[in-house]
């Protein structure tokens, strides 16, 4: 039978900010043990929360990048529920009033409706060692945003692929505007997936999935089209999809029930008495709009139109902001686009993509390329000295004349490089003449080239032999 | 002249005259507490007490002019005191040390206070006797055989007996009025917000709020002068202008409101008579007096009794045996943790009231329980608004009587809960409320009555009250 997939999507992210949501601690990650904690994010007797203004600001941000509509009241709740990482045993979130409602992100070619993005307080974390569980409080009280999708809206996401796709633009626009770092190994986004299944063009919605502990797109990957595969083959037999929470086993690369409609929890959530009612004013939102930088889709744009990239290089190059930053920088040097363009797709990309870091300066890079451009140096040679000085703290253009790589093909020098190899290779300049065979002149061109050293340009080069060759 | 006789304000300008040193005062209130000790008020001395009073005899001797400079006081032990313990009445925190200063104790440590130690208080300050706490019961200072009141019983019974001059306790629902009133002392509850609550072991947030019980009015002023105002630790502590309590105004003028719905909640009651009395008194020294109607008051009782417990689900939570709390030392997993501890840790009526506040939270009876309560409050919360235009002050019943005997309330909790009938209307709509001593009951024990005043206006229930204990024979 053919089915319709509905895929959902709730996606948590730690927000960027200097202090944790609703105290002033760091928001750090990588610390000791414990090392940013205090009265209020470890839930101490008495100890209140505070809210990070700044925090509600990125929130903001977050929903005016995915075209929200920013709610003028937002209020926090009280999700309760017991877990030794939970300090007051309440996580502050919201339910019924959260600051972003009603966006979309353009996946593919469907505009994907987002139901929310809400702020709460992350957990702290369980650390095993041996038969004993210690808990490290220090993600505890990190700001973190939730947005989930509306599967309950057309048009939906309904393949793995899509889900995907989904994943990498929000991450990619997260980072784009500052708001998170979205580092997956670091936790920083990670993201839960419901699906249900309905008899093609059905109207009634199936039984909802969900699935936790998904780490990694990979996993999303995977677990999406393993559930899916699990529905379709339930369903094919004539049996009944049950309501549950299921576990992705990374190494298994299979599921299992957590929990089942029975045992779902109750949060018995309600507004927190702590906290004040957040007030959002037209004034704010147009403040945090104008701080919005461009966003991906927005440079992309850029890139094919007035760059005139191709959309593989521009991806490629946004896929990593860093890389994109940096292209900018070298493009502001010097105004060559594309040129620039080709040098990252083919000769900086592959260098980071091995784990390396970015181990040129823009000035370095930028004197390189034009460098090449003004036929200072061999395409091939250049190439070879960038991977030489890679990660080295040198000045390219001191470097370079020190190593006597540039080229002068106008100087006496060359010409008389030129002059000496056709002296000493008299036989084959006979034979040349004879035959006017292409393979002889480009040996020819070899043995000048190996004369100085690759500082010539090979075309020039050759131009100059045919010429003097003619007569 | 005997130390522990003489009012706060007394004490504070002797000390500054140096006619007395704190230490001897901070002395003179200790032997009390020792000589008292059968009543169980304090449940523990601090040891640095006289130590710190020996210090602030040498700041003051070098100029140190503190609002309360020397003054000995008092604090439940729910209100967090620096590496001292604060075990909230409860086995579960009963060795638990406060591993900072609430707000409310920096500002009495600030301005020269000698803090002598914590008073006793029903469990969680669930309670209206102090019979509920895990460290015994407190007796009723005039009568032994009889309760103080509650939750902050132990605090208003320090008072009454002058282990000290002023005392704090907590309110949530009538914790520091009902006891004040049984007690035949002052209890201030301040509008919600005036006083931080950072650092005060929360009960019901959106109502606790820390109380003040003197024997003279002015004590109670000074030291709401002292702690008010906003504090950035707590962010429902109110951005609002701390008025001059020590320099009250005359209050001739003030208009008196009287609900006619309690007048009809008193009838045959013991306190029916004494309110009655109240209003005729009222009406000897020349004040207005008008009614006015809070037609929704009798459903206050049910509303408080839904989103107290509602939101003390929540606040007690975090006491589970993974952290500071005592573990259950026979748990094997996580589960029994939980179980054990919180099942060992808390006392029944601790129990029976996180049980209410998940029931009344649950998916299902959300909306018909703590919906609901939301609603009722505000109603409530407009009434009083539409009351207010009318007068300045509402005057009401503190208690239903004269303190109770020991042991005397029926198995039923809720005729025990019915005692705070009158008191919660206060914390549900965030008014200030004082409890003022006037008249006696059948046997003899004070009675007290209720000024209930607009938001932030406790000067005006402060003035007034002080033309009524000026005008008392």
């Amino acid at each position: 039978m053919q089915y319709d997939v509905i895929i959902g999507l709730e996606v948590h992210a730690e927000l960027k900010t200097k202090s944790k949501c609703f105290c002033s601690c760091k928001n750090e990650y990588g610390s000791s043990p414990n090392s940013n904690c205090c009265p209020v994010c470890v839930g101490l007797p008495g100890a209140l929360p505070i809210l990070n203004k700044y925090a509600v600001e990125q929130t903001i941000k977050a929903g005016l990048a995915l075209g929200f509509e920013i709610n003028k009241t937002a209020i926090f709740e009280r999700k309760n529920y017991f877990y030794p990482d939970l300090a007051k045993a309440y996580q502050i979130s919201q339910l019924e009033k959260p600051i972003c409602i009603n966006g979309h992100l353009k996946v593919f070619d469907k505009q994907i409706p987002i139901n929310r993005i809400h702020l709460e307080e992350d957990a702290g974390k369980l650390v095993h060692e041996g038969k004993e569980t210690f808990v490290d409080y220090n993600r505890g009280g990190v700001p973190l945003i939730e947005l989930v999708t509306d599967a309950l809206k057309e048009p939906h996401m309904e393949t793995a692929d899509e889900a995907i796709e989904f994943l990498t633009k929000l991450r990619q626009i997260y980072v784009y505007a500052g708001i998170a770092d979205c580092e997956l190994e670091k936790g920083q986004m990670r993201a839960d997936v419901n699906i249900s299944l309905k008899p093609k063009g059905s109207d009634k919605y199936g039984t909802k999935v969900e699935m936790k502990n998904l780490m990694g797109f990979k996993s999303i990957y995977s677990a999406i089209n393993y559930e899916i595969a699990r529905q379709k083959e339930i369903l094919d037999d004539g049996g009944v999809v049950e309501q549950e929470t299921r576990k992705w086993d990374f190494d298994k690369g299979e599921s299992y029930t957590m929990r089942t409609k029975e045992n779902a929890e109750d949060y018995r959530y309600f507004p927190d008495p702590d906290l004040l009612a957040v007030n959002i004013s037209n004034e704010d939102i147009e403040r945090i709009r104008k701080q919005l930088p461009p966003l991906p889709d927005e440079i992309k744009e850029k890139y094919i139109t007035q760059y005139g990239l191709s959309e593989y290089d521009t991806d490629v190059i946004l896929a990593d902001k860093k890389i994109a930053d940096f292209y900018e920088e070298c493009i502001l040097e010097y105004d060559k686009p594309k040129t620039v363009a080709n040098w990252f797709t083919t000769e900086i990309l592959a260098r980071i993509k091995g784990g390396a870091g970015l181990g040129i300066s823009k000035e370095n890079l930028v004197w390189i390329i034009r460098a090449v451009d003004d036929k200072k140096i061999q395409r091939l040679t250049a190439k070879e000295f960038l991977a030489d000085i890679w990660s080295k703290n040198v000045d390219a253009e001191a470097e370079a004349k020190k190593r006597g790589i540039m080229a002068d093909l106008s100087s006496d020098f060359v010409f008389s490089i030129l002059d000496k190899v056709l002296q000493e290779k008299n036989e084959v300049v006979t034979q040349y003449k004879n035959e006017k065979d292409e393979k002889i002149l480009n040996f020819l061109v070899g043995q000048v080239m190996k004369e100085t050293k690759g500082k010539a340009n090979a075309q020039e080069v050759k131009e100059k032999l045919k010429e003097k060759l003619s007569d | 002249m005997e130390i522990t006789k003489l009012s706060a304000i007394e004490l504070r300008d002797e000390i500054l005259k140096r006619n007395l040193s704190c230490y001897e005062v901070a002395k003179a209130f200790i032997d009390n507490i020792k000589k008292y000790e059968s009543y169980n008020a304090v449940l523990e001395i601090f040891d640095d007490a006289l130590q710190n009073a020996k210090v602030m005899d040498k700041k003051i001797a070098e100029g140190f002019n503190g609002k309360l400079a020397g003054m000995p006081v008092i604090i439940k032990d729910n209100i967090l005191y620096q590496d001292k313990i604060c075990s909230c009445g409860s086995n579960f925190l009963k060795n638990y040390k406060a591993e900072y200063n609430s707000t409310v104790v920096k500002k009495l440590i600030d301005e020269g206070a000698i803090i002598l130690g914590r008073a006793n208080m029903d469990e969680f300050a669930m309670g209206s006797s102090t019979e509920n706490s895990a460290f015994g019961i407190t007796h009723n200072p005039i009568a032994f055989d009889r309760v103080p009141g509650g939750s902050s019983g132990g605090s208003a019974c320090a008072v009454a007996l002058d282990m000290c001059p002023i005392s704090l306790g907590t309110e949530t629902g009538g914790s520091v009025r009902q006891p004040a009133s049984y007690c035949g002392i002052y209890g201030l509850k301040p509008t919600y917000g005036r006083i931080s609550r950072y650092g005060v072991v929360a009960f019901a947030s959106s109502l606790d709020q820390v109380g003040i019980f003197s024997k003279t009015i002015e004590d109670n002023a000074l030291m709401l002068e002292v702690l008010a105002g906003y504090d950035e630790n707590d962010e429902t502590s109110a951005k609002v202008k701390v008025d001059n309590y020590t320099n009250l105004d005359d209050a001739i003028k003030t208009k008196i409101g009287v609900p006619i719905e309690i007048l009809n909640m008193t009838k045959g009651l013991e306190c029916e008579k004494n309110f009655k009395n109240f209003i005729e008194f009222l009406k000897q020294l020349n004040l207005e007096i008008v009614p006015v109607s809070i037609k929704n008051i009798e459903l206050a009782l049910a509303t408080y009794y839904i989103l107290a417990p509602a939101e003390a689900t929540s606040n007690l939570a975090r006491f589970d045996g993974v952290k500071y709390t005592s573990r259950s030392l026979a748990a094997k997993n996580l589960q029994e943790i939980y179980k054990q501890s919180r099942s060992q840790g808390f006392g029944k009526e601790v129990k029976r009231r996180i049980m209410l506040g998940n029931y009344v939270l649950s998916s299902g009876y959300y909306d018909a329980y703590y919906n609901k309560a939301k609603s009722v409050q505000g109603l409530l919360i407009e009434q009083c608004n539409e009351a207010f235009k009318k007068c300045d002050v509402l005057v009401m019943p503190t208690t239903l009587g004269e303190a109770y005997k020991i042991g005397s309330k029926p198995s039923d909790p809720v005729e025990t809960y019915k005692e705070d009938v009158f008191t919660v209307t206060a914390n549900i709509v965030g008014s200030p409320s004082l409890s003022i001593p006037f008249g006696k009951g059948k046997n003899n024990l004070p009675l007290g009555i209720q000024l209930f005043g607009k938001k932030f206006d406790e000067k005006t229930i402060y003035s007034l009250a002080k033309f009524i204990q000026n005008n008392i024979k």
